[in-house]
């Protein structure tokens, strides 16, 4: 059953890839959505089983490598992780996939797009089955490959193609980290398969590793490494550039790879390898400053940006930093529960901002739009229970995951436990503003657009809404249902053997013990954002432009993303792209071409044109050749030896 | 003074060396080619009768005689073809032959 | 013993003269006769040596024949006399340096020569002995016994050069009419008679 799960999207995308010309839009769209609605259903159906059973299973596929003590095999594991992983998985691109069908309909390369949907979706089920590090890896690349596809999907525009190379470096940066934590692995290990692996993790811990140099403790530089490799794919602080300007891409794809699947990847990574993460706390706590550092840092930039997809990225990017700083205390459970939800309410966001600017015809800056509410209300009320889910309003799922996060940061006791959870309550402030400001900006207010855009606002058809209300069903009650399985009473029962939690650092257990006003910080942290925003943006409209201006470098540093662009630009993209220029024309063109080809071909020409100026045609110069060659001759016999 | 065998070989020497300067040096026309040829076989003839009268060897004579008339044959062949030729061409100047060139 | 002597220099010296104003005369008939004079000092030089038949047939062959030809060809090309170019003295300073270094060796070659003490034991033919022996008839005993396959050869190649001299210039000349014996008697009686009837005094239309 699992093995149908993960090889139908691949089928789907085979068929409507090399096919799509053949069985034109409709066919394509029809075979991949059938496809990935399957697979949600059997997706739903393999989570029972899981539910039901005690042990992970593991299904061996075909031997992959066998080849001086790398022993990989292709297989599908399935245990409570990868079940909730392939539940999210499924049902988020399931509806992204049917959303697509009206959001693409006018679009020029329908079957191209479905596919690599569906390819994508292939490829994350591969890498959240996998019971190696080298399948996970696979899935990864493959992951990025297909975001680099679908970013750029409209591959006329340059700043298009431009995004979809800067995400794919950045990432490969990510990776480079990843394929070196897995050859540590392997050195430390001798086996790249999890299950030995994580049995011999408590025995590794005091092992020590040579390092350009320095001796460090291997699992924790194994560790760091993976961490790095999660950075990349989760856009976290240092690697994060790529992510906003992934939002050239289509809106569905931004629903589903940077929001809800891909970006997650990371996440999932730090909670599978929990039996190894636990035996490194140096490298949770890596993990742990990181995601705090990140939610924030995010959430600052958002606030500042008029573009409303990026607001949302940038919302992403800081909710994946919760992820991350929940992982940073050993609470998985909480993590991968706001990882869940998450899903839901952000994949939400980005369609209905989707439905926006397709009512806008295409407009995507919020300075421009405004007044919108009662012209497509089920868009607006649907944004609102996102939002409400995001800010972790009471009885909406990101409340209860939200919450709990916090709530586990603190109890956990340790520094970078406190130092999360105030960013964390600080970003959640943040995060109820720009939320509110984004809602007040694009739906309320008077329309700043101009007449021919307001002539043709017009609430998104049935094909495309009826996904969003799958989605709202998840986000508002998948978090009240959920919680006992994923961090509540449950929650041993529920994980089994897929997390590992050792007991001194069990924060999701110490959260009992938590004051009322911890708990109940993060809220009173969201409504005053969202009192904030109502002010600023409906009571006193004046107030955002004269804090502009009277802190206007502040601000300016937030509009510009921290420069952080310009940092990376100055310090690496100049240097590669002299290095790349002087390699290709003096390198290559001067010196292997100039020595080589070019120069031999030259000097051969040189060479006998030179030679041909001794057939003059004249006789006489031949015969005086000859001459001297005699004389030549003559003279070497004469010479006494 | 005696004249040795050195004499003789000495002129023919300077003659042989006067063909081969004819070939190379002449800025005129063909014929001069196929004049220095000639000379060049005198000298030839002139170096085997003084060797064969040395050596008291007839055959160096015997075999000058065949040099006269191979040297006869060459020039009526190469007559025939520098008749040929002008006849093409309409001119034996040593400048104007040239089509070799490569 | 003196007049051999002064005859020898003379020979020699008109020699190399002629040598030298064949290959520079500016008309290409002084170069012919140039040569032609050559041709005599160097028979001269053949009958100081001993060798009298061999300077008459170079004689009566050399310039009776070949250089006439050479005389004949000259006339018959429309050749100009010779312009001076100044481009002759761009190879005479390695020219003269090439035929400098010839020479020297030739004579130091020369002059180095030892002849091998018991040449007259290796003679192929030793020169006959006796009064009576003239060159001529020395010669034709040898060239006619020993040495006949070389002489038919010989005139073998003389043949060849003949037929290649007529087969390289012969030009036939167009619009003469030859006649062809082999059509003449292979002609049948059609081609040649027809018989028509002609009416009493009407004659024949062509």
């Amino acid at each position: 059953m699992v093995a149908l799960v993960v090889f139908l999207p691949l089928l789907a995308a085979a068929i409507a890839g090399f096919f799509g010309r053949a069985i034109g839009d409709r066919g394509a769209q029809i075979v991949t959505c059938g496809a990935l609605v399957l697979s949600a259903a059997f997706g739903i159906l393999v989570f029972r089983d899981v539910m039901g059973q005690s042990a992970p299973q593991v299904q061996t596929l075909v031997t992959w490598i066998a080849a001086g003590g790398v022993d990989v095999a292709w297989s599908l594991r399935l245990d409570t992780l990868s079940g909730v992983m392939i539940l999210v998985v499924t049902i988020v691109s399931a509806m992204v996939h049917i959303y697509s069908i009206g959001y693409m309909a006018h679009d020029h390369s329908i079957p191209r797009f479905m596919a690599y949907l569906s390819l994508f979706t292939f490829f994350m089920l591969m890498l959240v089955t996998a019971n190696d590090f080298v399948q996970m890896f696979f899935g990864w690349e493959g992951v990025g490959l297909c975001s680099y596809l679908l970013i750029g999907f409209w591959y006329d525009r340059d700043t298009a193609d431009a995004a979809a190379i800067k995400a794919f470096v950045v990432n490969r940066i990510g990776d480079f980290g990843f394929a070196l934590g897995i050859f540590a692995v392997f050195v430390i290990f001798g086996s790249l398969d999890f299950e030995t692996v994580f049995g011999k993790a408590p025995a590794a811990t005091h092992e020590v590793m040579n390092f350009l140099g320095w001796q460090v403790p291997a699992l924790t530089l194994a560790c760091i490494l993976l961490f790095v490799g999660a950075m990349g794919k989760s856009a976290q602080l240092g690697l994060h550039t790529w992510l906003p300007d992934a939002m050239e891409g289509p809106t569905p794809v931004s629903a589903l790879i940077h929001a809800a699947t891909m970006v997650t990847a990371g996440v999932y990574m730090v909670a599978r390898l929990s039996p190894m993460f636990e035996y490194a706390p140096g490298a949770l706590a890596m993990v742990g400053v990181i995601g705090g550092t990140t939610c924030m840092f995010a959430a600052s930039i958002g606030m500042a940006q008029n573009d409303i997809k990026r607001v949302i990225a940038y919302s992403t990017c800081s909710q994946l930093g919760y992820m991350f700083f929940a992982a940073g205390v050993s609470a998985y459970g909480a993590a991968m529960f706001h990882l869940f939800t998450h899903a839901f309410f952000k994949a939400l966001l980005f369609l209905c901002a989707g439905s926006v600017i397709h009512a806008m015809s295409g407009e995507q800056d919020m300075r421009r739009m405004g007044g919108l509410w009662n012209k497509i209300p089920i868009t607006y009320v649907l944004m609102w229970i996102g939002s409400l889910s995001l800010a972790g309003i009471p009885f909406f799922s990101g409340y209860f995951s939200k919450d709990s996060i916090l709530a586990a940061a603190w109890a956990s006791g340790t520094a970078v436990g406190r130092y999360s959870f105030c960013l964390g309550v600080f970003t959640a402030f943040l995060t109820a503003f720009y939320s509110w400001r984004l809602l007040i900006m694009t739906f309320h207010g008077t329309s700043r657009a101009d007449h021919e855009t307001q002539h043709h606002i017009h609430e998104s058809p049935w094909v495309m809404l009826l996904p969003l209300f799958v989605l709202a069903a998840g986000a508002i009650f998948v978090g009240y249902f959920a919680a006992p399985y994923f961090i509540g009473e449950d929650r041993v029962a529920f994980w089994k053997q897929a997390i590992l939690v050792l007991p001194a650092h069990d924060s999701l257990a110490a959260m009992e013990h938590n004051s009322t006003f911890i708990d109940l910080l993060p809220l009173i942290a969201g409504v005053t954002g969202i009192a904030l925003a109502y002010i600023c943006y409906i009571v006193r409209p004046g107030i955002p432009a004269e804090m502009a201006m009277r802190f206007r470098a502040l601000y300016l540093f937030l509009l510009n993303k921290w420069y952080f662009d310009e940092l990376y630009d100055r310090l690496f993209v100049r240097s590669a792209f002299s290095l790349g220029d002087g390699l290709w024309k003096t390198g290559d063109g001067t010196i292997i071409d100039g020595l080589g080809p070019d120069g031999i071909a030259a000097a051969t020409r040189e060479l006998a044109r030179e030679a041909s100026r001794l057939q003059t045609g004249y006789v006489y110069h031949y015969a005086f050749a000859m001459l001297i060659g005699v004389v030549a001759l003559i003279t070497w016999y004469l010479i006494p030896r | 003074m005696t004249i040795g065998l050195a004499h003789y070989l000495t002129v023919a020497a300077i003659l042989f060396t006067l063909g081969i300067f004819g070939i190379f040096l002449n800025r005129k026309n063909v014929i001069i080619i196929l004049m220095s040829i000639e000379l060049m076989l005198l000298a030839v003839n002139i170096n085997f009768v003084a060797f064969s009268v040395v050596l008291n060897d007839l055959v160096g004579q015997v075999f000058a005689m065949f040099v006269l008339t191979v040297a006869a044959a060459e020039a009526a062949i190469g007559l025939a073809i520098l008749l040929v030729y002008f006849r093409n061409r309409g001119t034996i100047r040593v400048e104007d032959i040239r089509m070799m060139r490569g | 013993m003196i007049l051999p002597a002064i005859m020898f220099y003379l020979f020699a010296a008109l020699a190399i003269a002629s040598g030298v104003m064949v290959v520079s005369a500016r008309n290409p008939v002084h170069s012919v006769l140039f040569l032609i004079l050559a041709f005599f000092n160097a028979a001269g030089l053949f009958v100081l040596m001993g060798a009298e038949f061999l300077a008459m047939i170079l004689i009566i062959v050399y310039v009776g024949a070949v250089a006439v030809l050479f005389l004949f060809v000259v006339m018959m090309l429309d050749i100009d006399f010779a312009q001076l170019r100044s481009g002759a003295a761009r190879y005479l300073p390695i020219g003269a340096l090439i035929g400098f270094i010839l020479l020297a060796e030739l004579i130091f070659v020369f002059g180095s020569w030892v002849i091998v003490p018991n040449v007259a034991g290796v003679a192929a033919a030793p020169l006959p002995t006796g009064a009576h022996f003239t060159n001529t008839r020395a010669l034709g005993d040898l060239l006619y016994t020993r040495y006949v396959f070389a002489f038919q050869m010989a005139g073998m190649v003389l043949l060849v050069a003949m037929i290649g001299a007529i087969v390289l210039t012969l030009r036939h000349r167009v619009g003469t009419r030859r006649q062809v014996i082999a059509d003449q008697l292979g002609r049948v009686r059609n081609q040649t008679v027809e018989v028509v009837k002609a009416p009493v005094g009407a004659g024949v239309a062509d």
